[in-house]
């Protein structure tokens, strides 16, 4: 079916073809993921739990499952969310279904490539830029391009006369991730030494999460929550605030990350105040959010895809409270390098961004196949055990890292450290196994909502049907 | 195109993230490129060479193609004794850093006394090279400076590695090679933290202690301790290898992986190591039916083992 697909033209390509792919590699990519980080989480608490094999090292398999994660999961869900939730907002079809179709399987090569690569130890040493720059260059001319080209055009030959504010972030959101990559990886392709290298690398990782994860997300929940409850937008006015508020502070302040490094001092003062600055995208974000729900907090309840929303962006709240903070130079000294910053991180990664595009994610192939949800049962209990499991990862790794941050300051001998994290490690790798479990159910789930799912009737919403199992 | 009534935002987008583009790096490049070398810079950059991640000289990063930092204690043309001097030896091939192919990397003053007195750009790759980190003044400052010992004193890499021997050679450029490569860095970092770890991990560095290097791994989630310092804090080279070996033996509450697998096939005497009875052994000794834990083999000189034990030791 691929390769007819692949070969065909494009107008025998069924619409959604591109997003369903994209949803089905994303969801198993998900589960690689997981699985890798409740692995690596394992040799934490258990460092003689695997030996002998030199690639089951964790320095070997930690950046294979934050890359997995990050160029797998999360950026397959918004290519997913993309090529269905683009077209449908510009009543048109996709520009491209067969270079959609495209795209995927160049994705899932390239990412497979690169994270064997990764795994084998060629790395270039750069945190969040770990892949060598062929893979980085293959990345971003057969597949990134490619993908912003098809966003683009769809949105250039909407039959609509405005664009909605999903779609500006959407098209706005993979520009800046194609600028980012180009410059972020500057070092590699033009050997930048030194400094250069060190804040670029830290440019790079932060502007990812900033101009890429944290506002394709929320363009997800701006098209999902309205979609679904029925209730407009609560107001575009603080759309637009989001928007040019994203751009401006949220594409500044990476050297927060370097704020005990010899950088510059304006440098890291100045970023520091714009780091605080992302609180006006954030709150706007979710103020606007949470009262386009007005009237409708029964569906928080009742449709699963709601939930998982709505748990996103509140999830945004504690999220953008501690980033906000945290890299202020008064409490940075305290949490730097400690596992509060991997707390923190998997709360915008794991929290935050991946509830909504799980949402995405199960409501566009839902729509896409015209098939109804195959087990609430099971959506719930995927539900549940990402809930829990994070929020166990998260608190335990939130406690650990304050029990590091107090060791390095009253200059505890390490060992101490590492022995009084133990429990919190065990914790932490106990509440990463649940989330690979849920998501094994959640793959389940959906290739039987495939096979098995209810058809939904021409001219009837996904949502509007009631739930069977 | 339907984009045209959006003239206006996407002006208003392309002059926002421009400007936020030049303050967040052009005006710190001209800040970060005006940063002069300190004598460490110079000296971390003629010990890990070119780069220490992938690069297309070292495609599976063993540590090939790097150059060796020896201790010269007699003169290698005239055998003489001499004050003992850190050499940096290119042997033919091995890729010059940054700064020996664009001066300019090292900073004002260093690079100019690098050219004139250094004779850097005299050094020729194919050919092989020796550098001495040395000071020297100009404009009536101090500057470090890096000298081409083989254009001024006609020292060639292979008489100063002679002469040195190879218990006073160093690998610790291939070993930073194997320290990226092993993602040591994924939980020590390199980087002090600048309002404490005085006292317990030493001086957080400077602003010109990195010109050249790449990458920097500062690392960025402390889960071991940082190491910047290390090879001051503690210098054996036997403690080193247990810790390596297994780092059970020396700390029994060590998350840290074991890195036997660095040793290779054979040990310093050609012998096979038997991994699986050594690990069986370990067992006993950690259930209390041995007395004593088992014997780590000795290193071949040339295992990449070595050259991160090289490169441990060397951060001081």
């Amino acid at each position: 079916m691929l390769m007819k697909y692949l070969m065909g033209k494009n107008e025998d390509i069924p619409p959604g073809t591109a997003s369903i792919f994209f949803s089905f590699s994303a969801i198993v990519w998900f589960i690689i993921g997981t699985g890798l980080g409740s692995f690596n989480a394992a040799k934490l608490a258990f460092p003689d739990w695997v030996t002998g094999f030199e690639f089951f090292a964790f320095g070997k398999m930690r950046q294979v499952h934050v890359m997995a994660v990050i160029f797998g999961w999360i950026s397959m869900a918004f290519a997913a969310a993309m090529m269905y939730i683009t077209p449908a907002l510009g009543n048109t079809k996709l520009w491209s279904e067969k270079l959609g179709v495209w795209s995927c399987m160049n994705w899932n090569i390239g990412l497979a490539v690169g994270l064997f690569t990764l795994w084998m130890g060629m790395t270039s040493g750069r945190e969040y830029s770990d892949f060598i720059y062929p893979i980085d260059l293959i990345l971003l001319f057969g597949v990134l391009i490619p993908v912003a080209l098809n966003v683009w055009m769809t949105i250039a030959k909407r039959r609509t006369q405005g664009i909605y504010t999903t779609n500006w972030f959407f098209a706005a959101s993979i520009f800046m991730l194609l600028i980012v990559l180009l410059v972020g990886n500057l070092p590699e392709y033009f050997h930048l030494t030194g400094l250069t290298e060190a804040y670029l690398t830290w440019w790079n990782a932060h502007n990812i999460l900033g101009l890429w994860i944290t506002p394709v997300a929320a363009a997800i929940a701006y098209y999902t929550i309205p979609k679904i409850t029925g209730n407009p937008l609560y107001s575009h006015r603080i759309g637009h605030l989001h928007f040019w508020s994203i751009v401006i502070f949220y594409s500044t302040p990476a050297a927060h990350h370097l704020m005990s490094a010899p950088l510059p001092e304006w440098l890291k003062s100045f970023a520091s105040v714009e780091g605080v600055l992302i609180l006006v995208p954030a709150i706007a974000f979710v103020s606007n959010i949470l009262l386009t729900l007005q009237g409708k907090w029964n569906m928080f309840v009742e449709n699963i895809e709601i939930r998982f929303t709505v748990t996103g962006v509140l999830l945004a709240i504690p999220l953008n409270m501690q980033g906000g903070f945290q890299q202020t130079r008064s409490i940075n000294w305290y949490i730097h390098g400690t596992g509060w910053i991997v707390a923190h991180a998997h709360l915008a990664l794991l929290g935050f961004s991946t509830f909504i595009e799980v949402a995405a994610v199960y409501y566009g192939l839902q729509v896409l196949m015209k098939r109804k949800l195959y087990s609430l049962a099971l959506a719930n209990f995927h539900f549940w055990m990402l809930l829990i499991g994070f929020s166990i990862y998260w608190i335990a790794m939130t406690i650990a890292g304050l029990i590091q941050g107090a060791g390095k300051i009253y200059e505890v001998p390490y060992i101490d450290i590492v022995v009084a994290e133990h429990p919190y490690m065990i914790a932490r790798w106990f509440g990463g196994t649940l989330v690979f479990l849920g998501n094994c159910v959640w793959l389940y789930n959906m290739y039987m909502t495939a096979r098995e799912g209810t058809p939904v009737p021409a001219g009837r919403m996904v949502h509007e049907l009631a739930y069977e199992r | 195109m339907a984009f045209r009534e959006y003239r206006i935002g996407a002006v208003m987008f392309g002059a926002a993230l421009s400007l936020s583009m030049f303050i967040t790096l052009v005006v710190p490049s001209f800040n970060i490129f005006s940063v002069g070398s300190t004598a460490l810079a110079l000296e971390k950059q003629l010990t890990y060479g070119f780069n220490s991640g992938w690069n297309p000289d070292d495609m599976f990063l063993t540590g090939a193609n790097k150059p060796l930092k020896v201790l010269l204690k007699q003169d290698p043309q005239t055998d003489a004794v001499m004050e003992p001097v850190h050499a940096y030896v290119f042997p033919a091939n091995a890729r010059f850093p940054s700064g020996i192919l664009h001066p300019k990397v090292l900073g004002a003053g260093s690079d100019v006394l690098s050219v004139e007195q250094g004779k850097i750009n005299e050094a020729s790759e194919a050919q092989g090279a020796v550098f001495l980190v040395r000071s020297g003044e100009h404009n009536g400052k101090a500057y470090p400076y890096i000298e081409n010992v083989s254009a001024t004193r006609g020292w060639s890499p292979d008489a100063v590695l002679k002469v040195a021997g190879d218990a006073n050679t160093s690998h610790a450029g291939a070993g930073k090679t194997i320290f990226v490569r092993e993602g040591c860095w994924w939980c020590h970092t390199l980087l002090p933290e600048q309002t404490q770890d005085f006292q317990y991990f030493g001086a957080p560095p400077y602003l010109g202690d990195f010109n050249g290097e790449s990458p920097t791994t500062f690392g960025s989630d402390r889960k071991a301790p940082d190491l910047l310092h290390v090879g001051s804090r503690n210098s054996s080279k036997e403690w080193m290898m247990m810790h390596f070996f297994n780092p059970r033996l020396v700390q029994p509450h060590s998350i840290m992986p074991r890195f036997d697998y660095l040793w290779g096939k054979t040990d310093a005497n050609g012998d096979q190591i038997d991994y699986a009875a050594w690990r069986k052994e370990f067992v006993e000794y950690r259930n209390g039916e041995r007395v004593t834990p088992p014997e780590v083999p000795n290193y071949r000189s040339d295992s990449e083992i070595r050259y991160l034990i090289d490169f441990v030791l060397n951060l001081k």
